[in-house]
């Protein structure tokens, strides 16, 4: 019997009435006393050297208060990257200053240069306008592809860097000769030359930030759209604007997506700050979603080059991996750590492979930023990786579902440290694929493949089988690996004088149902209603310190502060309960929702033990405190490594390139599973995001770098008709060894494992079909290019 | 955005007369017409509103013609020709989504003549007449290349005459994004031979393929186009497709759509 309440039960998402009808308030929903508007006037052209800029016009038009350029903020401190990268030589990355403003020169189409403040939107619209036309910028030639950006050191992006290479990394440096030779001496080596294509976000809500200064106290308050406001504020007090972190609160309302580019500090946050503190009113900035597609952080954009050495069985021997990962014109906050750590780490995949070596390039082009986007580095791994394993497979004529198997790290050798470096500590990867292949009905594949050919259609069957490191993160590894920050979590849990509870936890929810899952915990550990319990999340003067939602980690590693939280509360609840049924503390228990003396039919209620910790008449105040609060700090002692196997099947419509998706197996190991509704939802919207990638999202560049796809009528999004119904399936649970939850998080993993899957499929479509010569086409796989490689 | 000045006549004349100002713009739908303007590519001094003019609205069926009122919106056509002429109805439904197909009107499509819209198909293989405020202008005339049409400058449309084929179908093959035609076919059969049209496809916007409707002509089916191939020649490459797919687009369009008429 499914259970309806507490750990396990499918609760529905209680945040989505308030989606779902309307009531949201998000940040441009605010309205304030004596707001102002701004507006960020940015580039048009991809590269210049700023000239002049001309405020006086702007400054006197109607309704204009303010006017800031990169000039007001020269002095402050850039916006920092995350991690320190060393390159193989030992050096450093060359950490360019990112500016609030754009000072002297304009790095990529939409770089804001300066901001108008005025009364209204439209006057503020207007008098950016007019500044533009009052700016002089001498357009430089635009560096766009990475190879090039590299080759010619005359053309720069930050000047100071010569050949725009912001590091070069090895991954392990000491592997490289092993791994070489063994690829020299290989039986078998698989080439495979593929680009991980660039995304744009597009968050349903667009980034939007209002600020605010109350002189009378000298504070300032942040609203944002932020995945982890704690950061943000971390990132303005200690980096960019100097203001003391007890001064400055950032509040993250509802959040409408994020998918990690809402977890950066961007320019127009400390913009709005300066400027509520110079008039004395608070301003407001909400993006366009034309500037979202221009200055939201991007996401992938990876150039490799794979290769897989094997014996003629498909056993692997090696995986060496060359990529050039583009890191846009600024480092965003985790750019340096996604094409690093997030995948160079994952390149064993779930294999038990004895060599494996990564060199990533990161390039400086004159592009928007690119950083984490769901999945962050691993479906770049995942891709590289499953889709050179796919070609092996048909260059030696194996069967892919069996050259898995074969190379799978089976149960009896877990933990299990792979050549990059990460310790896995359980999973079952054999028992994933079975469970795919079951519900996918693989062996009826043939019968519908017959069924697609009378209609015309060429049907193909593509196979992935991912793992990724999330819980993100051990601090103790991640700070050996050049982190900045450390990535633990906290929560507070408050049991009020009236027995109901709020927990105050670190995670940021944008849309993945914490507000539902958290309460679930809590009602299981405490054996009270769900209902009453209640999450506050996102403001910095409420909650603890913690890092916000990225990485699949509020589960597994903010879900765990609030079990060890609630942990707290129950010792502290046995000596109140000790205290009032007069026995001693070793004898309570605490079970369903009752302290009770062992032996004893003597219980006090969870409610009464509450409203006495609040009601203290008679408390031996030496030895026992009043209240019921408890706060837990938690850093994993490593990642979690949920993995699973994925089956797709399309149809390719050989006349004109079209690809239907027509089924989507996924069979994951996430552990244990709190909520199963919320894990439906969580893999089919990163399902979603794949096939997005895997046939639709194209950001595209020209040489001029300007962005060709700014829009929605050139940038495709996947919507409910370019999607199957999914089948998705995580009853195979090996639970994480390391967190008491057994949870190991399903965010990302829809997202990470589907790229290579829908690619796969295609190809085997077009093999099927006789056009063996297509080795493989880019993504997204669009009509126009599946119909070119057929008729290449 | 920039302000304008906003005014809704209820009779052709007054629209007229209200166009004359210098920087006015009529407004119908508003569904190309208000994006532009929010991205501040247009700035019109006045907005003339169409749709508030009871002529210009509706779809009447008069012996072998079926005339729509410009301002008529494509859900409206959608179901109101279904009965009488199926493919246009099929056409007005496919556009956009509800919310595009709630306002947008064949006038201001027409009048746009995006080389991706579907409606230019229709017009131009259904032999249409466009009516303005002045005069009739035959479809063949009408069209002039990207966003060109033969309208002078205030005047406005007031209806579509579409004489009733015995088949027609329209075949759309969406670009990924917009979902605007990336090539879309529209054949129809009359009783003095075929007319195909083809949109999304051509430098030069919505065009007929002559080739096509010879071949057709003699023999309704997909397979009467088997022998032919289209040039790659002056057809639009992009993003989204090459000159040489969007020409292999034109004959697989052509032949679904005959397929479905047939
Ligand atoms: C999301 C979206 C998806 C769309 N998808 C499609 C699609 O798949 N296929 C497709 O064909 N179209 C599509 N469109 C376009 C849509 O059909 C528009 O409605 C149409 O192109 C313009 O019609 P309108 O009534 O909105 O015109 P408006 O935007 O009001 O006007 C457009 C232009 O025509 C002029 N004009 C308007 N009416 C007249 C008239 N009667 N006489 C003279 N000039 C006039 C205006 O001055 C203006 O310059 C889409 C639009 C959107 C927003």
């Amino acid at each position: 019997m499914p259970k309806d309440s507490g750990i396990g039960a499918s609760t529905k998402r209680r945040e989505d009435v308030r989606f779902l009808s309307g009531k949201g308030v998000y940040t441009d929903d605010l309205n304030l006393r004596g707001q102002t508007y701004a507006v960020m006037v940015r580039s048009s052209v991809a590269h210049g050297k700023i000239v002049s800029i001309d405020t006086t016009a702007a400054e006197g038009m109607p309704g204009v208060v303010a006017v800031f350029t990169g000039e007001d903020f020269k002095d402050v401190g850039g916006n920092p990257a995350g991690w320190l990268i060393n390159s193989r030589n030992g050096e450093p990355m060359r950490e360019p200053k990112r500016p609030v403003l754009a000072h002297g020169k304009v790095r990529h189409v939409g770089d804001a240069y300066a901001a108008v403040i005025a009364e209204t939107y439209q006057q503020a619209k207007d008098a950016a306008e007019q500044l533009a036309a009052d700016t002089e910028i001498e357009e430089l030639p635009a560096i766009v592809d990475m190879a090039a950006a590299l080759a010619d050191s005359s053309n720069r992006v930050h000047d100071e860097i010569p050949d725009n290479q912001c590091f070069d990394w090895g991954w392990i440096e000491d592997n490289r000769a092993a791994v070489d030779a063994a690829i020299k001496n290989a039986p078998h080596v698989t080439t495979l030359e593929l680009v991980n294509n660039r995304l744009v976000p597009n968050a349903m809500e667009p980034r939007a930030s209002i600020g605010e200064y109350f002189p009378g106290t000298g504070d300032y308050k942040l609203t944002t759209t932020s995945q982890n406001p704690h950061l943000t504020r971390l990132l303005i007090a200690a980096f960019v604007m100097g203001i003391p972190e007890n001064k400055l609160t950032v509040v993250a309302p509802d959040v409408g997506g994020g998918f990690g580019s809402k977890i950066y500090h961007y320019g127009e946050e400390a913009v709005v700050l300066a400027a509520a503190k110079k008039l004395g009113r608070p301003v407001r900035w909400t993006a366009e979603r034309s500037e979202s597609f221009l200055s939201d952080a991007h996401g992938r954009d990876h150039v490799t080059k794979i290769e897989l050495a094997s014996d003629l069985e498909g056993n692997f021997i090696a995986f060496r991996t060359e990529t050039l990962a583009n890191v846009g014109a600024y480092l965003s906050n985790f750019s340096t750590a996604t094409p690093t750590f997030l995948h160079g780490t994952l390149m064993a995949g779930p294999y038990k492979v004895p060599n494996v070596y990564v060199n990533v390039k990161t390039v400086f082009t004159n592009t928007a930023p690119v950083d984490a986007y769901r999945g962050a580095g691993r479906p770049e791994a995942t891709y590289s990786l499953e889709r050179v394993i796919d070609k092996m497979c048909r260059e030696l004529n194996l069967d892919p579902f069996e050259v898995r198997r074969k190379n799978f790290i089976t149960t009896d050798m877990f933990p299990y440290t792979t050549p990059v470096g990460l310790p896995y500590d359980t999973g079952d990867y054999h028992a994933t694929l079975d469970k795919a292949m079951e519900i996918g009905d693989v062996a009826g594949f043939a019968s519908r493949r017959a069924a697609s050919a009378a209609k015309g259609k060429l049907r193909g069957m593509g196979l992935s089988t991912w793992i990724e490191a999330c819980g993100i993160a051990p601090s103790h590894l991640v700070g050996v690996l050049g982190s900045r920050v450390g990535l633990y979590d906290a929560a507070t849990v408050r049991v009020n004088a009236t027995g109901n509870i709020s927990v105050m936890v670190g995670a940021h929810s944008h849309g993945q149902g914490h507000e539902t899952v958290f309460p679930q915990i809590v009602a299981e550990k405490l054996g009270v209603p769900e209902s009453s319990v209640e999450i506050v999340h996102g403001d910095t003067s409420k909650i603890p310190f913690g890092m916000g939602s990225y990485g699949s980690r509020s589960l597994a590693v903010c879900g765990v502060a609030v079990t060890k939280a609630i942990d707290k509360i129950v010792a502290k609840g046995k000596k109140i309960a000790a205290h009032m049924l007069e026995a001693s503390e070793e004898d309570i228990s605490f079970a369903d929702g009752k302290f009770s003396v062992a032996g004893t039919d003597k219980a006090k209620s969870f409610g009464e033990i509450a409203f006495s910790a609040y009601v203290p008449h008679n408390y031996p105040l030496e030895t026992l405190e009043p209240g019921l609060e408890e706060t837990a700090f938690y850093d994993p002692g490593n990642f979690t490594y949920p993995a699973g196997a994925y089956i797709c099947e399309v149809e390719v419509d050989p006349e004109t390139g079209k690809v239907e998706v027509c089924s989507f197996t996924c069979a994951d190991d996430f552990g244990n599973v709190m909520n199963p509704m919320i894990v439906d939802g969580q893999v089919h919207g990163g399902v979603g995001q794949g096939i997005g990638q895997a046939l639709l999202e194209n950001t595209s560049y020209d040489e001029n770098g300007q962005l060709l796809t700014g829009s929605y009528m050139d940038y495709a999004m996947p919507r409910a008709s370019d999607v199957p119904f999914y089948k998705v399936d995580y009853s195979c649970q090996t639970p994480c060894t390391h967190n008491p939850l057994g949870v190991k998080g399903c965010g990302e993993a829809g997202a990470i494992g589907s790229p290579p899957a829908v690619v796969n499929a295609v190809i085997d479509a077009l093999h099927s079909g006789g056009h063996t010569h297509v080795k493989h086409i880019d993504m997204p796989v669009s009509p126009s290019r599946v119909w070119s490689a057929i008729n290449g | 955005m920039h302000n304008f000045e906003f005014v809704k006549p209820s009779s052709v004349a007054d629209a007229v007369a209200a166009l004359k100002d210098e920087d006015a713009l009529a407004l119908s739908g508003g569904q190309t017409l208000m994006p532009t303007m929010k991205q501040r590519l247009a700035a019109p001094s006045k907005l003339v509103s169409l749709t508030g003019i009871a002529e210009m609205q509706g779809v009447r069926q008069s012996g072998g013609v079926l005339e729509i009122g410009a301002a008529t919106p494509h859900a409206v056509v959608a179901r109101e020709a279904a009965a009488v002429y199926p493919a246009l109805a099929a056409l007005a439904g496919g556009i956009g989504d509800p919310a595009v197909r709630n306002v947008g009107t064949i006038g201001g499509s027409l009048a746009n003549n995006d080389p991706a819209a579907c409606y230019p198909s229709a017009a131009l293989a259904s032999g249409a007449t466009i009516v303005t405020n002045a005069r009739e202008i035959a479809a063949d005339d009408f069209f002039q290349g990207l966003f060109s049409t033969a309208l002078e400058e205030g005047e406005i449309i007031t209806a579509v005459r579409f004489p009733i084929p015995q088949k027609a179908a329209y075949a759309k093959f969406e670009q990924p994004a917009s979902r605007f035609a990336l090539t879309g076919a529209f054949v129809a059969k009359y009783a003095g031979g075929v007319r195909v049209a083809i949109t999304g496809a051509s430098e030069d916007g919505v065009f007929r393929w002559s080739e096509g409707e010879a071949a057709l002509s003699s023999n309704f089916s997909p397979a009467a186009l088997s022998g032919l191939s289209v040039s790659a020649d002056g057809m639009m490459g992009d993003l989204h497709g090459t000159p040489a797919y969007r020409a292999n687009l034109v004959k697989v369009m052509t032949q679904r759509a005959v397929a479905a008429a047939s």
